[in-house]
């Protein structure tokens, strides 16, 4: 009986139960949704209710997304570390790098 | 109504927050080649750019901040006691409404700001224990009564207007979550700030029952709300560390003259006065002078003796505890649906 939590109750279930969401926002139509912050919610559910009650009380979204922080994968334990270092010296990625000769016109 | 176009009220510190993010965006134009450890921090700091959660960090930069942020949170969730307390009692529809919405902000403010200390890696539970069991603090002027309906004025004028001024600075702190939220923050802030000058406006231009009424919530609330900015600065023991990290930006002091400097000239549109016989403009300083607050009673209220310390805390466990089936029948539920798809 005791290995189900249905049987036993919630007195087991705690606080440490209601994980972290992060949450997006678009702002208006056409833009991108932007991470605002962070809640905890016990499921998407109440996540998402939390975050329009949380970070839109005065129209700041057309649109939310919740997602659960777990499921995030950052790219480096740090924000300048050295897995961008490839794109540094590919400068010829950008149109600026070209010399255009006089007389071009559309390039 | 005249909230909207009174430009003395606090349009100046709106344009400040404006120009914080400005600048935030700003600096984080401004890239920085590769340094490693202290001297990558500094240079941040330097800079003025924004440190970001997974940066190195020194461990009492961290530390200094996540008392600093729990603090301010807690703060704003017991800050919602003493409003809350006129809710039902609010004199028109219109007035509960918007005390409602200012209660449901500054719940609002705790969780952005209990969510910004996540960033640092300390639990949320941890940081409510921290609260409930009286191991940090909140901002001692929660911690006085609100008598009547001119406190709900008195508390948005001064304690609002005295918040504000403390916190328009924060939105240049140099932890990237804290001065996100705190832009955030202070834009819903001058609401509560106005609703509050004009309810003291109003009653201010009422009867002479309720002008009295209003001159004696200002006479109450005003020198709690001087001694929010802190002990002067010959006493404030985590200044010197906070400014050179650029955690803080202003004096305890520069701030309190800042808000008296203000106040002086909107009592004069409400009509009341400030129960301070020794307030006068001094041309040399360019400033006002004032009596400074007892700071005997602020230290004796941060220990836990003001008016109302036991109450609040003991209304805020009871409410935490009397939530609890609320949050285990969500998780319970919660836990319900994911069964099913594990099976």
């Amino acid at each position: 009986m005791s290995d189900d939590r249905r049987l036993t109750g919630p007195a087991q279930v705690t606080a440490h139960d209601s994980p972290l969401w992060e949450v997006f926002v678009r702002p208006r139509r056409g833009l991108s949704h932007t991470h605002v912050g962070s809640l905890h919610a016990p499921d998407a559910a109440l996540a998402l209710r939390n975050a329009r009650d949380l970070y839109t009380r005065r129209q700041e979204g057309v649109s939310i997304w919740v997602v659960p922080a777990t499921a995030i994968t950052a790219s480096s334990p740090d924000e300048k570390d050295a897995f961008f270092d490839p794109a540094a010296d590919k400068v010829y990625r950008h149109p600026t790098f070209y010399v255009v000769p006089d007389g071009v016109a559309h390039l | 109504m005249y909230g909207n176009d009174d430009p003395a009220v606090v349009s100046g510190l709106l344009d400040e927050v404006a120009d914080a993010e400005r600048d935030l965006r700003a600096a984080a134009d401004r890239d920085l080649g590769a340094i490693d450890g202290e001297g990558y921090f500094e240079a941040l700091l330097a800079a003025d750019q924004k440190i970001e959660p997974r940066d190195w960090m020194p461990d009492g930069y961290r530390s200094t901040l996540i008392r600093q942020m729990a603090q301010h949170a807690h703060s704003e969730i017991i800050g919602m006691q003493p409003e809350s307390n006129w809710l039902t009692r609010a004199p028109s529809l219109k007035r509960k409404a918007i005390l409602l919405a200012k209660v449901q902000d500054e719940a609002g403010h705790g969780l952005y700001l209990y969510a910004a200390a996540e960033t640092l890696g300390v639990t949320r539970e941890s940081l409510y224990e921290m609260l409930l069991s009286g191991r940090q603090k909140y901002s001692s002027i929660f911690n006085y009564p609100t008598l009547t309906w001119a406190d709900v004025g008195a508390i948005g004028w001064l304690v609002d207007g005295a918040a504000i001024v403390n916190q328009v600075p924060l939105c240049r702190c140099s932890y990237g979550p804290y001065a996100r939220a705190m832009i955030r923050i202070c834009k819903e802030e001058s609401f509560h700030q106005r609703q509050g000058y004009e309810i003291l406006h109003t009653l201010a231009h009422g009867t002479p029952a309720q002008k009295s009424m209003a001159q004696d919530a200002v006479d109450r609330w005003w020198y709690p709300s001087l001694a929010m900015f802190g002990p002067p600065d010959t006493d404030s023991t985590h200044s010197e560390r906070s400014m050179a990290w650029k955690i803080k930006r202003f004096t305890n002091d520069d701030l309190r003259q800042r808000f008296v400097d203000m106040c002086a000239q909107q009592v004069t549109v409400l009509g009341l006065t400030i129960p301070d016989p020794a307030l006068r403009w001094n041309p040399d300083r360019g400033a006002y002078d004032f009596t400074a607050p007892d700071y005997s009673e602020l230290m004796e209220v941060i220990r836990g003796n003001g008016p109302c310390n036991r109450q609040r805390i003991a209304h805020r466990r009871a409410a935490h505890e009397d939530g609890a089936w609320v949050r285990d029948a969500a998780a319970a539920y919660a836990a319900k649906r994911r069964e099913p798809v594990h099976v």
